[in-house]
């Protein structure tokens, strides 16, 4: 059994407990995420970085309550989420927002941007008239950096560009005041050049509003940027496998697959990218979901995998020095030793 | 060395209802045999305008209105924009090939991978299947897969990653001198991205052929790059050496660019993003087309529109009229600690 995220600094405001999530396909039953426990202190920057398949995005949507768990629990503010019923339901609906990837997908094209931004407003009966409305996303998107804002009330969204889009998408979450908001790749879509306006724009929700975020990724260049002060976790097969302080994390990874993925990353420095230390691995493909390895499911791909240990034994994600935990038997050995000397 | 693609003054435009679209305004640079050009900069710069231009690929609402494209290998040297339907055929696959950024999309679906090199090689009158076959097999073997069974499968049957190296295998099929990719690595997950990065590197290598990608990533171009050409809003900006543009940029423009990215390695640094967006390139701006956005920017350069012109370091240009101001402040240090 995983234990409860003690990574996590302060007073936590969403929680998942020991979380699993199975889905049906045509192949057989596949576990996108299995007994992941991760907790995010009030008003915490945090990113949950994987390649695709690995689970990250249905924690988003676990985390954000649009998807029940099959296993474990989601608690916000300490208690089950899925045994709320109406208006303490209504409650966490409103204090968790998700942002999606693309802003193309999940904007309304024939809704301009009053209509997107002023539904949500009467919904939840924080503006009642046009004049209300209006005055209260002027605000927004003041606040998105959308200005001058009567310039952008009557526009569709095929007339902003994919950065503003996503301003607006970003606005339509905070119209509820949440208190988390999961964002799930949302700087992928837009240009390199404007990433980091929006990243910057994110934190100043969390330092202005003290909004919790979890910026999901497969980017972790963008994570180190976005979690700078805060933590990383990192994704396989559906596990975290390691969560840690984010300098920590790339300078120092613990786990051996954190360790492939920073040493693969190219980088925008010729020298550096050139001479950068890899990880050799046995294996370039991600296994499927549907054949999982059996023990640690990084165990055919891995350079430290030990016979008879990593192909039995799953891994816990266990603590070891510098406040952070990984799931990895050889590391934990390895830094638990280290530690205490012998 | 010698030059084995000349592009000059090559403009392309798009018909639109407001009027032309000049996706590229004009641009000369020089390939040299078994070089390897990365052409960066934002959507909407024309760099995959110019990329397919190169082997005249563009959609039909395009329109080349002036300028020529020398590709001069064994066969000699011919200006790809007076080839004749048939030539353009023959040319494109076996002098120049393009790999496109959705490998996904690039295979047809309904024949498994030896029918799409079957069908490529008969086109350009190879009918020796068993030659095919023996070719097919050595550069599946080249990139790494396993040839039995990746000649056999569908696309469907194949990873991402897998995909984009079967589409770089029969790319090379009938040994073109010349590779052109379109975001090669966009789509992939970082370590598949790593295996695609090196096994260019190595193919290149052992072919020898010359390449010219064009990415956003700033990141593949310090990978893979020999030269570096930035593009603004249908214009090379910038030419340079691949150190010189990452530790010595004289443009604005790349500037901006390198200051836009985050690191995984090294100090973070203070980054920021370009302000503004890409003009319009139905009227673009008056003057350097890049001085709305540039903190450089002077009166003149509203009115002037600056050539492409040397800079402080051999084979280093820049078209900027304040490019000794940005050498002062950027300097000849590592960017991390210089911007």
């Amino acid at each position: 059994m995983a234990v409860r995220d003690v990574t996590a600094p302060g007073r936590h405001i969403i929680e998942l407990d020991r979380v699993s999530r199975t889905f049906a396909t045509p192949g057989g039953r596949i576990t996108a995420v299995d007994q992941v426990s991760l907790a995010l202190a009030e008003g915490e920057a945090m990113c949950l970085v994987g390649e695709s398949g690995c689970g990250k995005t249905t924690t988003g949507r676990l985390f954000a309550g649009l998807l029940r768990p099959t296993g474990g629990r989601l608690l916000f503010e300490g208690s089950d989420v899925w045994e709320k019923k109406g208006k303490d339901l209504a409650v966490f609906r409103r204090a968790v927002q998700l942002v999606h990837q693309d802003p193309y997908a999940s904007l309304n094209p024939v809704r301009t941007i009053y209509d997107t931004l002023s539904a949500p407003l009467f919904r939840h009966r924080k503006a009642s008239g046009r004049a209300g409305a209006t005055a209260a996303i002027v605000e927004l998107l003041q606040r998105v950096g959308l200005t001058p804002p009567m310039d952008f009330l009557p526009k569709y969204p095929h007339q902003l560009s994919g950065g503003q889009r996503q301003r607006v998408a970003i606005a339509r979450a905070l119209s509820v005041d949440p208190r988390v908001i999961v964002a799930d790749e949302a700087v992928s879509m837009v240009d390199v050049s404007i990433r980091i306006t929006l990243l910057d724009l994110l934190l100043a929700l969390r330092d202005d509003l003290g909004v919790t975020i979890v910026l999901i990724t497969h980017d972790l260049a963008v994570a180190r940027y976005f979690a700078r002060s805060g933590r990383i976790g990192v994704m396989y097969l559906g596990r975290v496998v390691e969560l840690a302080p984010t300098e920590a994390l790339v300078s120092d990874p613990a786990h051996p697959y954190a360790a492939a993925l920073i040493g693969a990353i190219p980088e925008a420095d010729p020298t550096v990218t050139r001479t950068k230390e890899r990880v050799g691995l046995r294996g370039a493909e991600i296994p499927s979901l549907l054949a999982v390895p059996p023990g640690c499911s990084f165990n055919p791909r891995c350079p430290l995998a030990e016979r008879g240990l990593c192909d039995v034994l799953v891994p816990e994600l266990l603590p070891i020095p510098g406040t952070r935990e990984v799931a990895c038997h050889v590391a934990v050995r390895e830094r638990t030793r280290t530690a205490v000397g012998v | 060395m010698s030059v084995l693609l000349s592009v000059r003054d090559l403009a392309i435009e798009y018909g639109s209802r407001r009027g032309p679209v000049q996706a590229v305004r004009g641009v000369s640079f020089d390939l040299e045999q078994g070089e390897t050009v990365a052409v960066i900069g934002e959507s909407g710069s024309g760099k995959t305008t110019l990329a397919i231009g190169l082997i005249r690929l563009n959609p039909r609402s395009a329109r080349v209105t002036r300028g020529e494209i020398l590709f001069a290998d064994e066969r000699g040297t011919e200006n790809v924009l007076d080839m004749d339907a048939e030539t353009l055929r023959r040319f494109r696959w076996q002098r120049a090939a393009m790999v496109f950024q959705s490998a996904l999309n690039s295979f047809n679906p309904v024949i498994d991978v030896w029918a799409q090199f079957l069908d490529t090689a008969r086109a350009h009158g190879m009918d020796d299947a068993r030659a095919v076959k023996r070719r097919a097999r050595e550069l599946l073997d080249l990139v790494h897969l396993d040839p039995d069974r990746v000649l056999r499968a569908y696309p469907h049957q194949l990873s991402g990653g897998m995909k984009q190296r079967a589409l770089i295998a029969l790319s090379l099929l009938l040994g073109p001198r010349l590779l052109i990719l379109d975001e090669p690595t966009t789509a992939l997950d970082i370590l598949t991205q790593r295996q695609v990065i090196d096994l260019l590197r190595d193919l290149r290598r052992q072919l020898g052929f010359s390449m010219i990608f064009i990415s956003h990533d700033l990141s593949l171009a310090a990978e893979l790059a020999d030269r570096v050409l930035t593009m603004y809003a249908g214009r090379i900006v910038e030419e340079a050496r691949v150190a010189d543009l990452f530790y010595r940029p004289r443009h604005p423009y790349s500037v901006g660019l390198l200051r836009a990215v985050p690191r995984v390695s090294g100090e973070l640094g203070a980054l920021a993003s370009i302000p503004g967006s890409p003009p319009d390139l139905v009227s673009p701006p008056s003057g350097c087309a890049y001085h709305p956005r540039c903190p450089f920017a002077i009166d003149r350069c509203r009115i002037e529109d600056p050539p492409l012109g040397p800079v402080d370091s051999p084979g280093h240009a820049a078209a900027c009229l304040r490019w000794q101001a940005v050498a002062e402040a950027v300097g000849t240090r590592e960017p991390a600690k210089a911007l």
